[in-house]
C-alpha cells in the first residue's frame, strides 16, 4: 500500500519558480504520468518526491507520513533514470544487487530476488555482463530490474524511454504497462511524450511553467481539455485552432472569421452567448474533420484548399487552408484528393472546442 | 586517421610521428651513451682515434660505480622516493575530496573557490619559495624531509583538485543519485560508486603529482642543505658540478637512473592515464 500526496508543493531556485503550488494525490497502485514540455517542472516535481531536490515549501506524504526531511534512501522508493544510470564498473547482477546489499539483505535472499527480477524481465543471460556490453533496450531492462528487486513502495520513472529508438520505445512501453499490471506498485512517470503519457497512465497530469494545467484519465484530457494548452498538447497531430468572432444572426450564434463561418452547436450556445461580439478561439481535432458528403449540414462545413497530402497508409493527413487558417484533417485512406484541389470539410458539432482568446480557458 | 593512399599515410602520419619520437627520445639516448662513455672520449674527444659522437666503442660502467660509491646517490633516491610518495598521497587525498566537493556539492562561492584554487597554481614557485622559507624556518623543519613533504602540496593540491574536479564532472550525477535512492549514504555512494569509476582520473592525478615531486628542484635546493638530505635532482647537480668542473659521466648516470622510477610508474598505468586525461565514462 502506498499513497503519495503532494500538498502545495513549491520549488524555487534563485530566480526561477520551477514548481508552483502543485497539489496531487496518487492513489495506491495507480500509474500517474506527469507530462509537459521541457522546463515545465515535471522532473523537478519527481526529484522532490525522490528526495534529490529540496522542497522550498509544501509537503510530500507517502502513506500519511511526511517525508520532506527523509533522505532518499529512507523513502523506500526506486527510480529509473533517462540515461539508465547503471554502475559501469559492476556486472548486471551487482547492479541489481547493490541496493539490497546496501540494505544488508542476506546473500541467498539477494540471489533469489535478483534471479526472480531477471526472469520477469528476460535478462537471465546477461547477469554476468557489464553495462557497456548491453544494447539500449537491455540496459533499460537492467535499470528496471534494479528498481523492482527492492520491491519499493513507489516507482519513479524519469523519461526512461527517451534514449531508445522509436520501435524499441513502443515495445518497452507495452512491457512497462504489463510490468505495472503484474507488480501493482504505485508509479509516477515523467515524460514529454504525450503518446507515452496517454498509453501508460491510469491518470495523466499535464504541467506547464510549473503549474498543473489539468489532471484526469487520458480520454478525459483528450475529450474535455480545460484550456488551449492542454488541447494542443494532447493528441497528435495537434488540434486545429482558429481565432473567430462570435456573432448573432437569425436566433443562432455563428463563429466567423475570414473564409470560415460555422454555427455554434446548441450545447455550447449558452456559454458562448456571453462572449458574443468578442474574439474566441475555435478548436477542432484533425480526426473530427472529414470530407463533406451530401448528408452533411452546411452549417457545420467549410471550403478549403489542399496544400499537402500525407498518406500514412491507415489514414491520410490533409494539410488544408481555409481562408487565412491552416488546418490538418485526418481522413479516410480511400479518399482521393490532390494538392491544390478544393475540398469541402465537415465536422462533428459535438467535437468543437471553444477557448477564451485572452486566458486560453475552455468555454 | 588519415584516409587514402598508403604513401599519404607515410607522409602525413608515420614521418612526422617518427620525427617527434626521435626528438623526444634523443636526450635519453644521449644520457645513456654519455653514461657508458669513458672519460677519455668525454674530454678532449678529438684526441681519440675512434671517436664517434653518437656511439662509443669502449663502453664502461665506471661512471655508475663512481656515482654509487663516491656519492650519496642511494640515499638521494630513497629521500626522493619517500618525499614524492608522501607528498603525492597527501595531495591526492585533499585533491580528490576537494575536487568532489567543487564538482558535486552545491554551495555558495563554489565556482569562485574553484577559480581561486586554480589561481594559486599559477603563482610561480620561484616567488612562493621566499615566504615558504620563512614558514619552514619558523617551524624548524628546514633540512628535513618534512620541509618538502609539506610544501610540495602547495602546488600539487591545486593541480590534483582541478584534474579531479574535471573528471568528477564527466561522471553522470544520476549514478550517485541512483545509489543514494538504492540505499547508500553520500559517503557510501562516493566510496562504492564514484571513486571506483574515477580511478583512471585518480591514477593520472597521482602519476602527475608523483612526477612533479620527483623532478622538483627549487624547493629542494632551497630547503635542504646537508648532502644526506638531498633529493636526486639537487644532489646530482650540487655534488657532481664543482665550480666549473662538470663530471659528465656520473651526472648523466645519475639523471638516467633517477628517471627510471618515473618511467616504471608511467608504463604501469599508461592505459588508465590516457583514460584519465581524456576523461570518459560511458554508461
Amino acid at each position: 500500500m502506498a499513497r503519495v500526496l503532494l500538498k502545495n508543493l513549491n520549488k524555487k531556485y534563485d530566480d526561477v519558480h520551477a514548481v508552483k503550488d502543485v497539489n496531487l494525490e496518487i492513489r495506491d497502485r495507480e500509474f500517474v504520468v506527469l507530462v509537459g514540455p521541457s522546463g515545465c517542472g515535471k522532473t523537478t516535481t519527481l526529484r522532490m518526491v525522490a528526495g534529490l531536490e529540496e522542497i522550498s515549501s509544501g509537503e510530500i506524504q507517502i502513506d500519511e507520513q511526511r517525508i520532506n526531511e527523509l533522505a532518499p534512501m529512507d523513502r523506500d522508493i526506486a527510480m529509473v533514470f533517462q540515461n539508465y544510470a547503471l554502475y559501469p564498473h559492476m556486472s548486471v547482477y551487482d547492479n541489481m544487487a547493490f541496493g539490497l546489499r546496501m540494505r544488508k539483505f542476506e546473500t541467498e535472499e539477494i540471489e533469489r530476488r535478483v534471479n526472480q527480477a531477471a526472469e520477469v524481465l528476460g535478462i537471465q543471460a546477461l547477469l554476468e555482463r557489464r553495462p557497456r556490453q548491453l544494447s539500449g533496450g537491455q540496459r533499460q531492462r537492467v535499470a528496471l530490474g534494479r528498481a523492482i528487486v527492492r520491491n519499493p513502495r513507489v516507482f519513479l520513472f524519469d523519461e526512461p524511454l527517451s534514449n531508445l529508438d522509436a520501435a524499441l520505445r513502443v515495445q518497452m512501453r507495452v512491457e512497462l504497462k504489463r510490468l505495472h499490471d503484474r507488480l501493482e506498485t504505485t508509479a509516477i512517470y515523467v515524460t514529454h511524450d504525450q503518446v507515452e503519457a496517454m498509453t501508460l497512465g491510469d491518470r495523466v497530469v499535464v504541467m506547464k511553467d510549473g503549474v498543473v494545467q489539468q489532471e484526469g484519465e487520458p480520454l478525459e484530457l483528450y475529450g474535455r481539455p480545460v484550456n488551449r494548452f492542454v488541447a494542443s498538447f494532447i493528441g497528435s497531430p495537434a488540434m486545429n485552432f482558429a481565432e473567430v468572432s462570435i456573432a448573432q444572426a437569425g436566433g443562432a450564434l455563428w463563429a466567423e472569421t475570414g473564409g470560415l463561418r460555422v454555427k455554434v452547436p446548441p450545447a455550447k450556445a449558452e456559454a458562448l452567448r456571453r462572449h458574443a461580439g468578442r474574439r474566441v478561439v475555435l478548436g477542432v481535432r484533425p480526426e473530427a474533420l472529414r470530407i463533406a458528403g451530401g448528408a452533411d449540414s452546411a452549417e457545420y462545413a467549410f471550403d478549403s484548399v489542399v496544400e499537402v497530402v500525407e498518406p500514412l497508409g491507415n489514414e491520410i493527413l490533409l494539410d488544408v487552408r481555409a481562408g487565412a487558417h491552416a488546418m490538418v484533417a485526418r481522413v479516410d485512406p480511400a479518399t482521393r484528393v490532390k494538392v491544390h484541389e478544393k475540398v469541402r470539410l465537415a465536422f462533428d458539432p459535438e467535437r468543437l472546442h471553444f477557448f477564451d482568446a485572452a486566458s486560453g480557458e475552455a468555454i | 586517421m588519415i584516409e587514402g593512399a598508403r604513401w599519404k599515410k607515410w607522409l602525413w602520419f608515420y614521418l612526422p610521428m617518427s620525427m617527434f619520437i626521435l626528438g623526444l627520445l634523443f636526450p635519453f639516448y644521449w644520457m645513456a651513451v654519455t653514461t657508458v662513455r669513458p672519460d677519455r672520449e668525454l674530454y678532449r674527444p678529438w684526441n681519440h682515434p675512434l671517436y664517434s659522437p653518437f656511439w662509443t666503442s669502449n663502453p664502461t660502467l665506471d661512471h655508475i660505480k663512481n656515482l654509487l660509491q663516491e656519492t650519496l646517490f642511494d640515499r638521494w633516491m630513497w629521500n626522493t622516493m619517500l618525499i614524492a610518495l608522501a607528498a603525492t598521497l597527501i595531495s591526492l587525498l585533499c585533491g580528490v575530496l576537494a575536487g568532489y566537493a567543487l564538482a558535486r556539492l552545491r554551495f555558495r562561492w563554489a565556482g569562485l573557490l574553484g577559480t581561486a584554487i586554480f589561481v594559486t597554481y599559477l603563482v610561480p614557485q620561484t616567488l612562493l619559495f621566499i615566504p615558504l622559507a620563512d614558514i619552514i624556518r619558523d617551524y624548524s623543519i628546514g633540512d628535513t624531509p618534512w620541509a618538502l613533504i609539506l610544501t610540495y602540496p602547495t602546488f600539487l593540491i591545486p593541480f590534483c583538485t582541478w584534474l579531479m574536479m574535471g573528471y568528477f564532472k564527466t561522471i553522470p550525477k544520476e549514478l550517485e543519485e541512483c545509489a543514494r535512492i538504492d540505499g547508500a549514504t553520500r559517503w557510501q555512494a562516493m566510496l562504492y560508486i564514484i571513486l571506483p569509476i574515477a580511478l583512471p582520473g585518480i591514477l593520472s592525478a597521482g602519476i602527475f603529482a608523483f612526477t612533479l615531486s620527483w623532478n622538483e628542484f627549487i624547493y629542494a635546493l632551497v630547503f635542504l642543505s646537508s648532502p644526506e638530505q638531498k633529493t636526486v635532482p639537487v644532489g646530482v647537480v650540487s655534488e657532481l658540478i664543482r665550480g666549473d668542473v662538470f663530471f659528465w659521466g656520473p651526472l648523466m648516470a645519475g639523471a638516467l637512473i633517477g628517471s627510471v622510477p618515473v618511467a616504471i610508474v608511467y608504463s604501469f598505468f599508461v592505459e588508465h592515464y590516457v583514460a584519465g586525461m581524456t576523461g570518459s565514462v560511458k554508461g
